[in-house]
């Protein structure tokens, strides 16, 4: 029977779907996506790094300078700023909402409870938002004037702590990334939480007859189990702080000064308000080979610690 | 035995207190936002959790009606329904493709494809911005449409190629003996289960383009023009002090993606977790 089948399948496969159908009958199902996909995404790409070899103000004509804008901006402290601040974000989006998570995954019961579904979809909800809302209620939360957040404070009597946090020039930045944080640790949780429930009862049983501790628990049979869901994690999250735009621009554009100024933002400002065209296409395209970089790196430590068990 | 039990319903009753704790530390500035469009300036400034002394409705009218709010959502609605249309029909197309037929390049074709799922989109909107400008298509519906359906088939393909790999193939070879051809292959056999994938789809695609920022805020300068965030966003830069205002203004950028939200959170948590890459 299933030598029978073979011959069949493949036939049906090579040629499109039923025998004798045309060969590029796979192609027209492609071409509509893929033209809107090629014109509008994927030319523009490439047009970016072409961009980056150019000095361009968007009006005149371009002037190839090579790699002039790429030594630019090794030198430019703005964007050496922007890059740190990316890299203060990662601290503040991945690491931060991660180390919550897995905490109170570690603390809390294994058993599926009633009431989880409740509790997942409102520790999502950040998730869903606009991250313009987000901005603007945060803004509110923390402005000096009769922000919640002072206002808790006052209350405390730590009336002294209370301050224009977002225009703070120490406090802006992990104001901004502390947002960060409390929109990630929700989806951190969610995937660890569901990730729990799938690892094997049987394990936990094992190692508690061998005399496991909680922590020698989670530290053996825990978090090896969360591996695919960490991976997961990382990489969203990681991207997410790379990529902060929308955040930055409705809370401090940036400020005060270039305290919370991002790559992103970094990107926008010279191609739209300065006319710096050719310099904002290089900057695009360091920030597009970070994060093919971090994506692929994650993916092969996880394929290289699934294979070594 | 029982010490065992013990423990459990202490890891009970804390995990409730860790759920609820860490519910309520997403959900109370959202809560604060929610009444503060209830209430006075002066409600406002009493406490953030004080409920209103009358529910008061005025903050939305002026919002909608001043400060242009009602133009947004019509431009939101505009560029996000037929985004989201398009894209789900052309990614069941493309994911079809390759996830049932083999041809030559298809490897590469899907790899593509792929490459727009991974690249960030300020890497896009540069030379976007400029061709666009060039055919004078910017400040057009048009400028916010297309490149959004590109992006969205990008995932789409991604999304519906998995559907399709793990569909049952001998139910395509049943329905192709029983006469069918491969787009009524599709249609008749197929669609009908894909129905959660493509539901999936639909909802993320939804929000993807609803609570979309940066195309919008470089490619239209035309207030009538602005679709809901930007709107929201130019408007606290101009106002930030109206907090009544603002909050009303946030509630109706989040309104229909709250509500899409409560009707399908699972399609929701299990698109996002699943497919969690996207440029």
């Amino acid at each position: 029977m299933g030598q029978l089948r073979q011959p069949r399948r493949r036939l049906l496969h090579v040629e499109g779907l039923k025998p004798g159908q045309r060969w590029y009958i796979g192609y027209l199902y492609l071409l509509p996506g893929l033209l809107i996909y090629g014109l509008f995404v994927f030319l523009p790409i490439l047009d970016t790094f072409r961009y980056s070899l150019f000095r361009w103000d968007g009006i005149s004509q371009p002037v190839f300078t090579g790699l002039g804008n790429y030594a630019a901006l090794i030198h430019d402290p703005t964007f050496l700023t922007a890059l740190f601040n990316n890299a203060v974000f990662i601290f503040f989006y991945t690491v931060l909402p991660i180390l919550l998570a897995l905490l109170l995954t570690g603390l809390m019961t294994r058993r599926p409870l009633p009431g989880m579904t409740f509790f997942r979809a409102g520790l999502f909800v950040p998730q869903v938002m606009s991250m313009v809302v987000v901005g603007v209620v945060w803004r509110w939360i923390l402005n000096p004037v009769n922000g919640p957040l002072n206002q808790l404070l006052k209350a405390l009597g730590l009336g002294a702590w209370a301050k224009a946090w977002l225009g703070d020039f120490t406090w802006a930045l992990p104001a901004v990334g502390g947002i960060g944080t409390w929109v990630e640790y929700g989806f951190c949780m969610v995937l660890f939480i569901a990730g729990v429930q799938r690892i094997e009862p049987t394990l936990y049983d094992a190692a508690r007859i061998d005399g496991a501790n909680a922590y020698q628990e989670f530290r053996y049979v825990t978090l090896p189990g969360l591996r695919s869901e960490l991976v997961v994690a990382i990489i969203t999250t990681l991207i997410a702080a790379l990529r902060v735009f929308d955040l930055v621009f409705v809370t401090t554009r940036g400020g005060p000064g270039t305290r919370t100024l991002v790559m992103a933002f970094h990107i926008w400002r010279n191609a739209f308000v300065v006319n710096n065209v050719g310099y904002a296409a290089a900057v695009a395209v360091v920030l597009t080979v970070l994060i093919l970089t971090v994506s692929v790196a994650v993916l092969t430590v996880q394929e290289r610690l699934t294979r070594e068990e | 035995m029982t010490r065992y039990r013990f423990r459990d319903l202490g890891g009970v009753i804390l995990t409730y207190l860790l759920l609820s704790l860490f519910l309520a530390i997403a959900f109370l500035p959202f809560l604060s936002i929610f009444l503060a469009a209830f209430k006075t300036e002066a409600e406002i400034a009493q406490g953030a959790f004080a409920l209103p002394q009358q529910w008061r409705l005025d903050a939305f009218v002026k919002a909608w009606e001043q400060a242009s709010f009602n133009l947004y959502f019509r431009s939101s609605v505009i560029v996000a329904v037929p985004v989201v249309v398009i894209s789900v029909i052309l990614s069941i197309l493309t994911g079809y493709a390759f996830g049932t037929m083999r041809f030559v390049g298809s490897q590469w074709l899907f790899v593509l494809f792929l490459i727009g799922l991974m690249v960030p989109f300020e890497a896009v909107v540069i030379p976007l911005y400029y061709r666009m400008r060039a055919v004078r298509l910017t400040d057009t519906y048009w400028a916010l449409i297309l490149p959004q359906i590109g992006l969205s088939v990008s995932f789409g393909t991604f999304w519906m190629r998995g559907f399709f790999k793990n569909a049952p193939g001998e139910l395509i070879d049943a329905a192709l003996i029983d006469g069918c051809n491969s787009f009524t292959a599709l249609w008749r056999v197929l669609l009908p289960l894909a129905r959660p994938a493509i539901l999936t789809l639909i909802v993320l695609l939804f929000m993807w383009t609803w609570n979309e920022f940066l195309l919008a805020l470089v490619m239209v300068s035309q207030e009538g023009l602005r679709t809901l965030p930007v709107g929201l966003a130019f408007f606290q830069g101009r106002h930030t002090a109206q907090v009544p205002l603002l909050a009303a203004g946030s509630l109706i950028v989040s309104g229909p993606i709250l509500l899409v939200y409560v009707i399908f959170q699972r399609y929701f948590i299990r698109g996002m977790t699943a497919g969690a890459i996207r440029g």
